[in-house]
């Protein structure tokens, strides 16, 4: 066999850091993160006929899609790729979507909340936010494309809704998601059994913490929108969060219009996905900052996710990610 | 937060069980508090909640002077807010800089040992809460049974509220001893007993000074050294691999990669189930075909680009072997020796999770490793009495029973006894109409001189 494609010579990547000879105690926990969240992907292509993964250019989406072609290597990821366009993307995170599809030669479908505003099957919401928007384009999505497992990145540190979610998420009709009526989850064994209509959502990396991520990020030299790490931009104060300034979110009389040095921890819908100062400009800068942090980085920069304390539950069991 | 050493910290799973009102959400609230876990903005969320509330407790204790029921920080979904219970396993994370956990928080009712056989199959360590006032309780009984079927390596019980027995020695002693009696009757291996206050904080992450006559350490240090269920078995168990997938990238390689060097590639995609695999170890293939067993070497591991000496579980991995072999999803590679036989009797435990009751000829789906085939349930053999830990008749298997079963499969699976396996003993039972998981199975060792012959 040809082997000439193997690199014997540099340290392997996530493999484990002690001499590759002597036995060791254990994986380090990312070793072992990486491991289960391989494990769960390989598992779900294996048993379901048309997955896919959703990808907003977030972090968590890049990293899921990063352990993809880890898992399939020398193959390429197996399945397409699927991004809901709140129509408030940062231009900059786009690019980078169509970059990342580029380079991997993936297949993007992607759903578009605007088109369904502009046929009268979506309103606006009053405060102007588009993330509840998602469900309805994204349920569209997944019967139109007949999809039957939606891999997203949601982790159990997030939300205490995501606390309770299985890694593997049955998901009837409407996609809604019943916390009273979930499969027990045992060892590492995934039940994936479905019947018509119903999809399952799929959360490999459940068991990661934000720190995990930054760290993994760091550890594997992933690329990421550059608006993760820090920037000047044009900011306001609203909601005790740094606000860009952009076409769907202009500052009111009242607020003020300044240039910080900021960065963002998460890349959702313009409008509601706020900034925080920040003078980390490589991941290694803001696995420290992460570390140290005291906020979490849903409470620091998610409007949608403070307008009750059951946000995130409630949009789940209406069909969201 | 605390940093950890990303390079050196391990993880470590571990579950906590407890009855009801034995302070197990207080317990849990206190160790991601006292271990810096918890952010800002969820403190302030809490610290509103408890005042709304009216909560006049002293619960962050040590004389910070905030009222804060720490049992709110593993509050939940509002329908259990508003039901006053806890419906489901909720999972938590923290890190010292020994460690990264992962905490299966089950709720401690008793028509939820579902929960807790859940929360303790993945666990490297069970924490059982026990109220100091009370003792050890049946359904302390049946938490300690659950453990030592699901072969959880240790069992930490947290000896909760010595605040409200005065810290005393004698009390504690006295429930000490009818733990390591109801252990040893079930013959669990490893079982530490620490003296705690959830509420105050004593022996949790500190050690207290108000139980002198404790010499152990806190109950975080128990679980910061404990070591995992990888670290104590990989090494002594034999090499297993379910094989998930085969990898021929002709016609779907990954971008930048040279056609030519991957012209005759085939690997076989797998997470190690147990032990250790290295490049030239001979291992025989164990095929979904009846009762096929082929031997080979293995020629290569690799993983996203580069090529390991060896791998160990968990690891996920590539292999490829020296024959052209017909290998795919389902088929288990062995280290060659080292495995008997595949057979189409399965004789388990079941511990049923489904309101739907299991009658003798039910038809279900058997899922181990990456394959399922069909299982038809000849007899119940008995089910197991958590309060005495003895076996009666039963004629059928309800919610939250412990059962043994004959099972006779559509075709022969190469399951393992889970007292020397843990994870190719390990099986679902699953729905063929709905498709829901309704029992987790652990394989035992068939009995000597028992009537059926094996193999496929």
């Amino acid at each position: 066999m040809n082997t000439a494609y193997l690199t014997e010579d540099r340290p392997p990547v996530g493999a484990p850091t002690t001499a590759a000879s002597a036995p060791r105690a254990a994986l380090s926990s990312l070793d072992a993160l990486e491991s289960e969240a391989i494990h769960i992907i390989r598992e779900v292509v294996a048993e379901f006929e048309r997955p896919a993964l959703l990808f907003s250019g977030g972090k968590d989406s890049v990293l899921m899609l990063h352990l993809a072609t880890k898992a399939f290597w020398p193959a390429k990821v197996p399945f397409p790729v699927l991004h809901v366009d709140t129509g408030h993307n940062f231009p900059e995170v786009l690019e980078f979507r169509d970059r990342t599809v580029e380079r991997l030669g993936l297949c993007l479908v992607v759903g578009s909340v605007q088109e369904f505003i502009d046929r009268g099957e979506l309103s606006e919401r009053a405060d102007g936010t588009r993330n509840p928007l998602q469900t309805v384009p994204l349920l569209d999505a997944i019967s139109r494309h007949r999809f039957d497992a939606v891999f997203g990145g949601g982790r159990r540190d997030e939300d205490k809704a995501r606390a309770k979610e299985r890694i593997l998420s049955l998901r009837d009709e409407f996609g809604q998601w019943d916390p009273r009526n979930q499969r027990p989850e045992l060892w590492n064994l995934y039940n994936g059994r479905h019947t018509v209509g119903q999809h399952v959502r799929a959360f490999p990396i459940s068991n990661w913490t934000e720190l995990d991520v930054w760290r993994y990020i760091e550890r594997e030299g992933i690329e990421l929108p550059g608006l993760y790490y820090a920037h000047e931009r044009e900011v306001f104060r609203r909601d005790g969060m740094w606000r860009a300034v952009g076409e769907v979110s202009q500052p009111r009389d009242s607020e003020e219009v300044l240039t910080r040095t900021v960065r963002y921890r998460t890349v959702g819908d313009m409008s509601c996905t706020g900034a925080v100062e920040s003078a980390a400009a490589t991941a290694h800068d803001v696995v420290i900052e992460v570390a140290a942090s005291t906020l979490t980085e849903r409470g620091a920069t998610r409007a949608d996710d403070r307008i009750s304390e059951a946000a995130m539950e409630d949009r789940k069991k209406d069909g969201y990610f | 937060m605390t940093t950890t050493d990303f390079q050196t910290a391990t993880l470590f799973r571990f579950a906590t069980a407890g009855s009801v009102d034995d302070g197990k959400s207080t317990l849990v609230g206190r160790l991601l508090h006292d271990s810096k876990s918890i952010l800002a903005d969820q403190l302030e969320a809490v610290t509103r909640t408890s005042a709304e509330r009216g909560f006049g407790g002293s619960a962050s204790g040590r004389g910070q002077g905030q009222q804060i029921d720490l049992a709110l920080l593993t509050d939940g979904l509002r329908a259990e807010r508003e039901q006053g219970i806890t419906i489901d396993v909720a999972y938590r994370y923290f890190a010292t800089e020994k460690r990264s956990f992962i905490l299966a928080d089950c709720p401690g009712h008793v028509q939820y040992t579902k929960n807790t056989v859940t929360g303790a199959s993945t666990a490297d360590a069970v924490v059982v809460l026990i109220d100091a006032r009370k003792g050890v309780l049946e359904q302390t009984r049946r938490h300690l049974a659950v453990a030592r079927l699901l072969r959880v390596p240790h069992i930490v019980a947290a000896v909760n509220k010595i605040d409200l027995v005065k810290f005393s020695e004698a009390v504690f002693r006295d429930v000490e001893e009818q733990l390591l009696r109801a252990a040893a009757e079930l013959g669990l291996p490893d079982v530490r007993v620490v003296p705690v206050s959830a509420l105050e904080g004593d022996n949790v992450v500190e050690l207290s000074a108000r139980t002198p006559w404790y010499t152990g350490p806190a109950l975080l240090e128990v679980l910061e050294t404990l070591p995992a269920v990888d670290e104590l078995e990989t090494e002594l168990e034999a090499f297993r691999f379910p094989v998930q997938s085969v990898i021929r990238p002709q016609g779907a390689l990954a971008p930048g990669l040279d056609p030519e060097a991957f012209r005759d590639y085939r690997g076989y995609a797998g997470q190690l189930a147990s032990g250790v695999v290295r490049v030239g170890d001979s291992v025989t293939v164990l095929g979904s075909a009846a009762g096929t067993q082929i031997t080979t070497s293995v020629a290569g591991i690799d993983f996203a680009g580069t090529s390991l000496p060896q791998a160990s579980a968990p690891q996920s991995v590539v292999l490829r072997l020296s024959d052209d072999i017909d290998i795919s999803r389902g088929d288990l590679l062995v280290e060659t020796g080292t495995f008997a036989a595949a057979s189409q009797d399965l004789h388990a435990s079941l511990c049923w999770l489904s309101p739907k009751p299991l009658c003798e000829g039910a038809k279900v789906l058997i899922k181990h490793g990456s394959r399922t085939v069909q299982g038809l349930v000849r007899s119940i053999t008995g089910r197991l009495d958590l309060a005495s830990f003895s076996e009666g008749p039963a004629a059928d298997l309800g919610l939250n029973d412990i059962g043994t079963v004959q099972i006779r499969l559509a075709s022969a699976l190469p399951v393992e006894d889970y007292e020397r396996h843990r994870r190719t003993g390990a099986f679902l039972v699953i729905d063929p109409v709905d498709g829901n998981t309704l029992a987790a199975g652990i394989a035992n060792s068939v009995p000597d001189g028992e009537g059926e012959p094996r193999g496929g």
